[in-house]
């Protein structure tokens, strides 16, 4: 416990300093756009309406599906960007997350902000046009002055949500807090997931006293209270950018990762490499199976491992299948032509797709292969992760099969294995190098049609890396060194139930089994 | 000099008037008072001298200088306009209210704090009042720091709609004394909208009665107490010498007794 604890507090000053880097910026950007709409609509009523309805229809988006779906959006502005300049940009981390919450945060500024300024006091308006106040005189000196007061309560609202909203922009590929909440639900660790989440809160805590400091500065026409809320403000934004440039420099290579604990433990050998090469290197965690190659193919990133079956049907939207070694050499000369992404080679063990059952459930029944659970299957329930329905190996494996299951739902993949263990599934989706197939005491069903095609655990280089011959040094003897078990012993020491280790720890062993080799 | 010719002003596009052709004209120095029921358009006609509200149809002239040629806002600073809502700016203290159209006019930092200070003086307000707040006064404190406000920039023409409506009846009849004796002093043109015909009769030197958009007597208060040819302004006219017979009688009756 105080052990993980002390490995999550190392990582604050990064997470949190951009976190606040993210959430500053989203806001101010957010403010600086609403307040010309904010004038604009309060002064005419048929501007007003299309605005506020926008804003409320914006807020109606889930913010993790606003979130996704600004990568596919900047990824098509990144390619028209290339052919007309010759240079493309990152659609991943910061920017796609920069501009979902910049529009997440808009509505309560301008609510809050129209509100103020046309429930003035109607003899205050009259009085500042009888004076001699031209308009623009009349709304720097009397409108928004006294509507002040709202719109900072707006502010404030807007803080919140987009310091809660900016957790969520973790898995495209934007260190956050939610690191620690994302991370932590994929291997189990809940003091890495109260952590973020405690975080988080004090954070948005902290935000809002400062904004509430200068909206009582406002509010009671005391500008150095406000200033002094301003400048507070400020600082710490300064101090924590400030810790998380010092925290991370600048990381000459960049490791990619999925979700899931394999590809934590991987990223970590792999950066351990890089740098006893003698260069710094960083890890980005928790990306999306297909967002992590898109981000390789753009050099967003500069290295991952993904798997052969994965690549052949998501990437090169392949439905065929081939023997093994005739796949990899398909598909290395393949993605070099169509995206430059080179194949370092495979590490030796699969991570495939499969069908698992708990043991003595499947003995009972006697099922043995996918063709024998196709027959009991309209009696059963099967449990998948997020992705393993959408994917064709599941419509083949279907058809081929005739599978018809009585019921089908979806979990996060830590809860799945709990689902079939505890019985409120019978049979799930797992992975052939998850270390809990062991742990849970589960039976991988064969594939006697030989539908799910094979997946290679494969080392794959972004385009500008391509001939680095650092990495090539630090990666290349990975190849070919790691076998099932080991790879499996390995996973199962992050996502055991008791005596578990950060992905870190289990990354030094795998590394003195390569190394033994 | 105010001058109005053949205006007309309809906020319905011409299915009602608020006011219809009318024509009429105030000399310089003079106090009109224009009364008439709510809805007549006496603050219509009010409003289109300062141009918080445009004219369909016809001109209207101050100093011989049609409205319509010069920016509202410009127009404004050179016309003093009181009303019921006082209006005062809440998140200024009573001087800043008092010197906001200097300020607008550019006048230097001691030129605006002399005139304050000249302004407090004149509407009877202590001087320590003028780094109060206008939640920090009375009603009656806060017409009189808006009537300062309305005389900052020495404008020679003033216009009052209600001004004193909502105070007290003590308060009222003081400011409105007070507010005569300014008048004279200072040798201003009053225009002042009410709908009481008593203030009327007492601080005008000339009152015009508006009914639906139109002018239907204009003429010295004596002028109209004695006789006039329409009903509705005999009726309207009687009331401030019923009222006084009534008082009158009171008095009498009371000296009797006692």
């Amino acid at each position: 416990m105080g052990e993980r604890f002390a490995a999550a507090a190392r990582l604050l000053p990064d997470y949190l300093g951009q976190h606040v880097l993210l959430s500053a910026a989203a806001l101010a950007l957010g403010f600086l756009i609403s307040l010309p709409l904010v004038v604009v609509a309060s002064r005419n009523a048929r501007v007003r309406w299309p605005v506020l309805g926008f804003a409320s229809i914006v807020q109606t988006v889930p913010s993790l599906a606003l979130l996704a779906l600004f990568y596919p959006l900047l990824l098509a502005v990144s390619t028209v960007w290339e052919h007309l300049f010759g240079h493309g940009f990152s659609a991943l981390g910061f920017l796609p997350s920069l501009l979902a919450l910049t529009l997440y945060s808009m509505l309560p500024i301008l609510r809050n902000g129209v509100t103020g300024l046309t429930n003035l006091d109607p003899a205050v308006i009259e009085a500042a046009r009888g004076v001699g106040m031209t308009n623009r005189q009349r709304l720097l000196r009397i409108e928004l002055p006294l509507a002040a007061p709202v719109l900072m309560a707006g502010v404030r609202t807007a803080a919140v949500w987009v310091i809660g909203g900016a957790t969520l922009s973790t898995p495209v590929g934007q260190t956050s807090l939610g690191n620690y909440i994302f991370s932590g639900l994929q291997v189990e660790d809940w003091v890495s997931v109260l952590f973020g989440c405690l975080a988080a809160v004090a954070l948005a805590l902290v935000a809002d006293q400062l904004l509430g400091l200068i909206e009582a500065g406002i509010a009671t026409r005391r500008p150095r209270l406000a200033w002094l809320g301003l400048s507070a403000l400020l600082g710490g934004v300064g101090a924590a950018v400030a810790g998380s440039l010092a925290v991370a420099g600048q990381p000459a290579y960049v490791v990619g990762a999925k979700n899931f604990a394999e590809q934590y433990i991987l990223a970590a050998v792999m950066t351990d490499r890089i740098r006893k090469q003698g260069s710094p290197a960083t890890a980005r965690v928790d990306l999306g199976s297909v967002i992590a190659f898109r981000a390789l193919a753009s050099n967003g990133i500069d290295a991952y491992i993904d798997y052969s079956g994965t690549v052949w049907t998501t990437v090169m939207n392949r439905r065929d299948s081939m023997p093994r070694q005739q796949m990899l050499q398909v598909m290395t000369t393949q993605l070099r032509k169509d995206h430059g992404v080179v194949v370092l080679g495979a590490l030796g063990f699969e991570n495939a797709y499969a069908l698992a059952m708990r043991r003595e459930r499947a003995e009972s029944l006697g099922i043995h292969t996918i063709s024998d659970l196709a027959m009991h299957a309209p009696e059963l329930r099967i449990g998948g992760d997020f992705e393993f329905f959408a994917r064709s190996e599941w419509r083949d494996l279907r058809d081929k099969y005739g599978l018809r299951f009585r019921e089908q739902r979806q979990f996060q993949p830590t809860f799945l294995y709990k689902a079939v263990a505890t019985n409120e599934v019978d049979v799930i989706s797992a992975a052939s190098s998850d270390g809990r197939i062991r742990a849970y005491d589960l039976v991988v069903l064969e594939d006697p049609k030989q539908v799910i095609p094979p997946y290679d655990a494969i080392v794959l280089l972004s385009p500008a890396r391509a001939a680095d011959p650092l990495l090539r040094r630090a990666l290349g003897p990975l190849v070919g060194a790691i076998p099932i078990d080991v790879m499996r012993e390995a996973n199962y020491m992050v996502d055991r139930d008791t005596n578990r280790v950060a992905p870190g720890e289990a990354a030094r062993w795998l590394e003195s089994k390569i190394q033994r080799q | 000099m105010i001058a109005f010719e053949g205006v007309s002003k309809s906020f319905d596009e011409g299915r009602d008037f608020a006011v219809r052709d009318v024509t009429f004209s105030i000399p310089a120095r003079t106090f009109v008072a224009l009364v008439g029921d709510s809805g007549s358009g006496k603050t219509t006609l009010l409003k289109m001298i300062n141009r918080l509200i445009e004219p369909d149809q016809g001109a209207v002239s101050v100093d011989g200088e049609s409205v319509q040629g010069m920016a509202g806002y410009s127009l404004r600073r050179r016309i003093g306009y009181v009303f019921q809502g006082i209006g005062l700016f809440p998140h200024m203290s009573v001087a800043e209210n008092i010197g906001i159209t200097p300020v607008l006019l550019g006048w230097s930092r001691e030129q605006i704090d002399a005139r304050t200070a000249e302004l407090i003086d004149l509407v009877e307000l202590p001087r320590t009042y003028l780094t109060r707040m206008p939640s920090e006064l009375s009603g009656g404190q806060r017409q009189r720091v808006g009537v300062a406000r309305a005389l900052a920039a020495r404008p020679h023409i003033m216009l009052m709609d209600e001004p004193f409506g909502a105070l007290d009846p003590v308060t009222r009849d003081t400011l409105g004394s007070e507010y005569r004796r300014l008048h004279e002093r200072m040798g201003l043109t009053t225009v002042m909208v009410t709908h009481d015909v008593m203030e009327a009769v007492l601080l005008g030197d000339r009152i015009i009665v508006v009914r639906q958009g139109e002018i239907v007597a204009d003429g010295e208060p004596q002028q109209l107490l004695t006789e006039h040819p329409d009903p509705g302004v005999r009726a309207l006219m009687d009331m401030p010498r019923r009222q006084a017979e009534r008082v009158r009688i009171l008095m009498q009756e009371r000296a009797a007794r006692g």
